[in-house]
């Protein structure tokens, strides 16, 4: 933490990682390792675990500790949702989606997952690839995280042997073939003992690769952001109540993805007008170029009749605009998706009602295998579904961007958010 | 390669920008919980940029326990007074004066607790249905698994089994009558952003941020500014120091640190190297582990 020069700071970027493993793979112990190396424990949170660790009778201070979460659960002694944990480095300021590894917990993964630029998987050495190693890594692929790193835990037990590292790495690479996975790295790690997290070990001659924490702070996350196509989802409009502004209207939002430029010629979906970009601003900054995941505020060249849930783009790229697709869906909920039942919709800033017309397939995330004649879809279940909406939605695939392909599900009775989707 | 990328800081603040839109779109009346501590000002910076040239369309409510530092609410109303933003306050000691609310006795009694009465009740009176507040993360352990906008029961509790997942930036405001939410633009900012966001926008912040020299009592560990809400316990005495303080809560309860930051690089330098956490000044996390946890099942945050 002492690392920070107040002039580095600006030149920090954001990182969002995900973590998946078994349960007693070494996730927590992994985490708390990486805040304990990267020195962002405090002394009054080292004083609370150090005693809680005596207590237990235990002869280290265990670094897991560091990491549990709300008292229902630590009384349980089992995490249950997603928590986030923040570190920096002064190259980067990280941002940890911890999902608990326990089998039923698919929709927590896939709640960590769908933010994140990199996850970290873990295996036990001594176990090798099990079902649940490629559960997380599906998840992942599906969720499109860009990038993975898949972390060999506990060489200490088994002597630091590479042999015991490259045969996961085979056995890993062979089960993951059919999977869609961009990049993929492999660690030879201790998480107890701190092999290869943040230093370099010399347990592991016999490796060559980056420490874990090298990888953090440097894979190449800049190009994860869609920068070709512009999709601009007008959040809010902005018309100032105050005489000096009379005419002021801007369209406020988050940019999905795409360049933008004053200047540049638009379109507005769903009414298809055209106009040109007059200026492009922040808190009354004037900005040259615009991309995600900026808040800007545009305005115009001429009057447009533009409300939230439009959508802002090039004129000779457009997105999909249909009433009718395919999603993979993951299940969030403990009813049960209803076949032929309709649900409330949102993507991105726009609302909408939707009725599943057909289950496709669910996928058993264990085998991969499509079933396609049990086909309920229940907590943690992923489905390929065809869904109608009411009104047209704007869409890409999600393969292609992630902003303009995701979607959620809302029982309309609780209003809970009850499905996660991927458009195909 | 870095052209078309936004550093950790535009990144956080585009996130948060996003939130607070969303608040003011999905529900009906959203109010600002403003507290003139750090997090709630670098909130109110938020808004106005979010809105911007608008003015923030929703009003600020601040719950004055009555015993605020002076400086507090100085800096509040001139800063509202400069941005046109609308102030609500309500006071602890009307819920006192009403019998909603019982002072604890001794010598030290704490309104922190009370507070959250008198919050309540703000917000049923003025059917406030999304309470944004800047509470972060990192801030504790219970906060750790925090939503963006948060799900409260008809009585503002918190259920930390019945919160919905977020997936992607896609938030679901959707409630039931009678139910609300609170909405933490700054889920993900760390006490170093927040810093960091401040010198970087310049933002103004009250001037006991910074290292002054005041009149202090040591209590329990703590350095708490002298002032008429804390009675002298045998054997304690006034000095003078050079402190500052990282948090601003009551007087009653927030520790000062010694320190010799006057400016804000000074601070971040200071903060960058502390070994302690921020909460760890304040008296109102030390009564037990799980205190804050407890306190924000009953609606507090
Ligand atoms: N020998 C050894 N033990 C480890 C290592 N990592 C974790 N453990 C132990 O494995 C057990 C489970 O670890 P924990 O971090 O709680 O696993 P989680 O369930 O994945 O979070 C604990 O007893 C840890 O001390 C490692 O690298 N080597």
């Amino acid at each position: 933490m002492s690392d920070f020069s107040s002039e580095g700071y600006l030149n920090m970027e954001l990182m969002r990682f995900t973590t998946a493993g078994s349960v007693d793979d070494g996730k927590s112990t992994l985490i708390g390792r990486l805040l304990f190396d990267s020195k962002q424990i405090f002394e009054d949170q080292l004083e609370a675990i150090t005693k809680t660790s005596n207590q237990k009778g235990f002869e280290h201070v265990d670094l897991s500790l560091l990491v549990d979460g709300l008292k229902a659960e630590r009384e349980q002694g089992i995490t249950i949702d997603v928590a986030y944990r923040y570190f920096a480095t002064p190259k980067r300021k990280f941002i940890i989606a911890d999902t608990p590894g326990h089998i039923q917990y698919t929709r927590n993964m896939v709640t960590g997952a769908s933010t994140a630029n990199v996850a970290l998987i873990l295996v036990d050495a001594r176990k090798g690839v099990l079902e649940q190693t490629i559960r997380h890594s599906f998840i992942a692929s599906l969720l499109q995280i860009p990038h993975l790193i898949i972390c060999i835990n506990k060489m200490d037990l088994v002597d630091y042997d590479e042999k015991a590292f490259n045969k996961v790495v085979d056995e890993y690479r062979h089960l993951s073939s059919k999977l869609d996975i961009k990049d993929v790295h492999f660690l030879p790690i201790s998480a107890l003992k701190g092999d290869n997290v943040v230093d370099k070990s010399t347990n592991t001659p016999w490796y060559q690769g980056p420490t874990l924490m090298y990888l953090l702070e440097n894979i190449h996350i800049s190009s994860d952001e869609n920068h070709i196509d512009c999709r601009f989802p007008v959040q809010y409009v902005i018309r100032p109540q105050q005489t000096e502004y009379h005419d002021y209207r801007g369209y406020a939002g988050q940019i999905s993805s795409g360049i933008y430029k004053p200047g540049d010629k638009v379109k507005i979906l769903p009414g298809g007008e055209t106009a040109q970009i007059k200026t492009i601003e922040l808190f009354g900054d004037m900005i040259e170029e615009a991309y995600a995941p900026m808040s800007v505020t545009m305005t115009l060249d001429r009057d447009v009749d533009i409300s939230r849930g439009d959508m802002i783009v090039r004129e000779n790229n457009v997105p999909n605009m249909s009433q009718e697709f395919d999603v993979m869906i993951c299940w969030l909920n403990t009813t049960k998706l209803q076949p032929g039942g309709k649900y409330g919709l949102r993507h991105t800033v726009k609302d909408a009602r939707c009725v599943i017309k057909d289950i496709r397939y669910k996928i058993d995330i264990n085998t991969l295998h499509r079933n396609e004649v049990e086909k309920e879809v229940g907590m943690n279940d992923i489905a390929r579904v065809c869904i109608k909406t009411t009104v047209p939605i704007y869409y890409d695939s999600y393969r292609k961007n992630r902003h303009t392909g995701s979607i959620i599900l809302i029982d309309e009775a609780t209003n809970e958010t009850v499905g996660a989707g991927m458009i195909v | 390669m870095i052209l078309y990328h936004l550093n950790h800081l535009r990144e956080l603040e585009a996130e948060a920008i996003y939130v607070i839109r969303e608040a003011a779109s999905q529900f009906e009346r959203p109010a600002l919980l403003f507290s003139g501590g750090k997090d709630s000002i670098v909130m109110t910076h938020l808004a106005r940029k979010a809105f911007y040239p608008a003015r923030i369309p929703f009003p600020l409510l601040h719950v004055d326990t009555g015993h605020n530092f002076p400086e507090t609410i100085t800096f509040r109303d001139e800063m509202v007074k400069k941005i046109g933003a609308q102030l609500i306050v309500r006071y602890v000691q009307d819920s006192i004066d009403s019998g909603r609310a019982k002072e604890e006795k001794g010598a030290n009694p704490s309104r922190n607790m009370l507070q959250t009465i008198t919050l309540l009740d703000a917000l049923e009176e003025l059917k406030v249905d999304a309470a944004m507040g800047g509470a972060r993360r990192d801030e504790e352990k219970a906060r750790a698994k925090e939503r963006f906008f948060s799900h409260r029961d008809d009585f503002g509790q918190w259920d930390p089994k019945n919160q919905r997942p977020e997936l992607w930036m896609l938030l679901n405001g959707r409630k039931s009558v009678g139910e609300h939410f609170r909405v933490f633009p700054l889920s993900n900012w760390t006490e170093m952003d927040v810093w960091m966001y401040i010198a970087l926008e310049k933002i103004d912040i009250p001037h006991i941020y910074f290292s002054h020299e005041r009149e202090i009592v040591l209590r329990d560990g703590m350095l708490l500014a002298n002032s008429d809400f804390i009675s002298l316990k045998p054997g304690e005495k006034v000095e003078k120091k050079i402190i500052r303080f990282r948090t601003i809560g009551d007087m009653t309860c927030t520790g000062a640190v010694d320190s010799i930051a006057s400016s804000l690089d000074e601070i971040i330098d200071e903060v960058s190297a502390s070994r302690t956490t921020e909460r760890g000044t304040r008296a109102d996390d030390k009564r037990s582990d799980t205190a804050m946890e407890d306190r924000k099942k009953a609606g507090y945050f």
